[in-house]
């Protein structure tokens, strides 16, 4: 329903809110949040940048991946951008339908696919130093050769 | 010609800006626009090769033929949706 990049807490009450409607007996809701250890050092707060205009495209893209491969129409996906202390959410996804099973599959699918082709990028802040993190190995499945050169 | 390119990220903060122009040969390819980059931004380093190219929104490939008037930007590796 709605497919957002903000820059502040992501409120999740008002995100299941706005998927749920009278048909639905289950709501999935997924928050990515950050996290204090990662590979081996201690993060002490993340930073998230975006290319808006493209990223909120792309998370929309997704929402019809859904529609088309779950058959649920009622989902809202946030990405929150700027610094983030450890244990706030970075992103919550939230899957409205009738029966559980669409819901689990379709949100898990969603922040699989927005992993891989939506234009987020985190930095991880430690004590003595900084990284941006990047894809480790796989790049997107939508890769440059099969979406490009159509014009 | 000269294009206008956004950049995010790790490039953005190595090259110490969010959009730079870069000064291309007339119809050039992306291939074309990511030489000319490495040329003139060394800054931006090796990380190029494992960039990603969009074009009015939408990821391209290498051959994909880019117009004046175009939104370009460099896409580092992606990493959104925390730690999960």
């Amino acid at each position: 329903v709605s497919f957002k990049i903000v820059d502040g807490p992501i409120d999740v009450a008002a995100l299941n809110a706005e998927v749920l409607t009278d048909y639905d007996g289950a709501i999935c809701t997924f928050q990515g949040v950050a996290r204090r250890y990662s590979r081996g050092r201690e993060v002490v707060h993340l930073e998230y940048e975006a290319y808006p205009e493209m990223a909120e495209r792309k998370l929309e893209e997704i929402g019809e991946e859904l529609r088309v491969k779950f058959g649920v129409e009622r989902v809202a996906i946030h990405h929150r951008t700027g610094v983030l202390e450890i244990g706030e959410a970075s992103v919550a996804i939230a899957v409205a339908s009738p029966h559980r099973k669409e819901a689990f599959a379709a949100c898990q699918y969603a922040i699989d696919r927005l992993k891989q082709v939506v234009p987020i990028w985190k930095k991880e802040v430690w004590s003595n130093g900084e990284q941006w993190i990047g894809w480790e190995g796989t790049p997107p499945a939508e890769a440059p050769a099969a979406a490009g050169d159509r014009r | 010609m000269t294009m206008q390119v956004r950049l995010f990220a790790s490039f953005r903060q190595d090259v110490g800006a969010g959009r730079v122009e870069v000064t291309l040969e007339d119809s050039p390819r992306v291939r074309d626009l990511l030489a000319a980059l490495r040329a003139q931004y060394p800054a931006l380093g090796p990380g190029l090769a494992s960039a990603m190219v969009a074009v009015n929104l939408e990821y391209v490939g290498p051959d994909y033929r880019l117009h004046e008037d175009d939104e370009v930007a460099i896409i580092p590796p992606v990493s959104g949706g925390g730690g999960a």
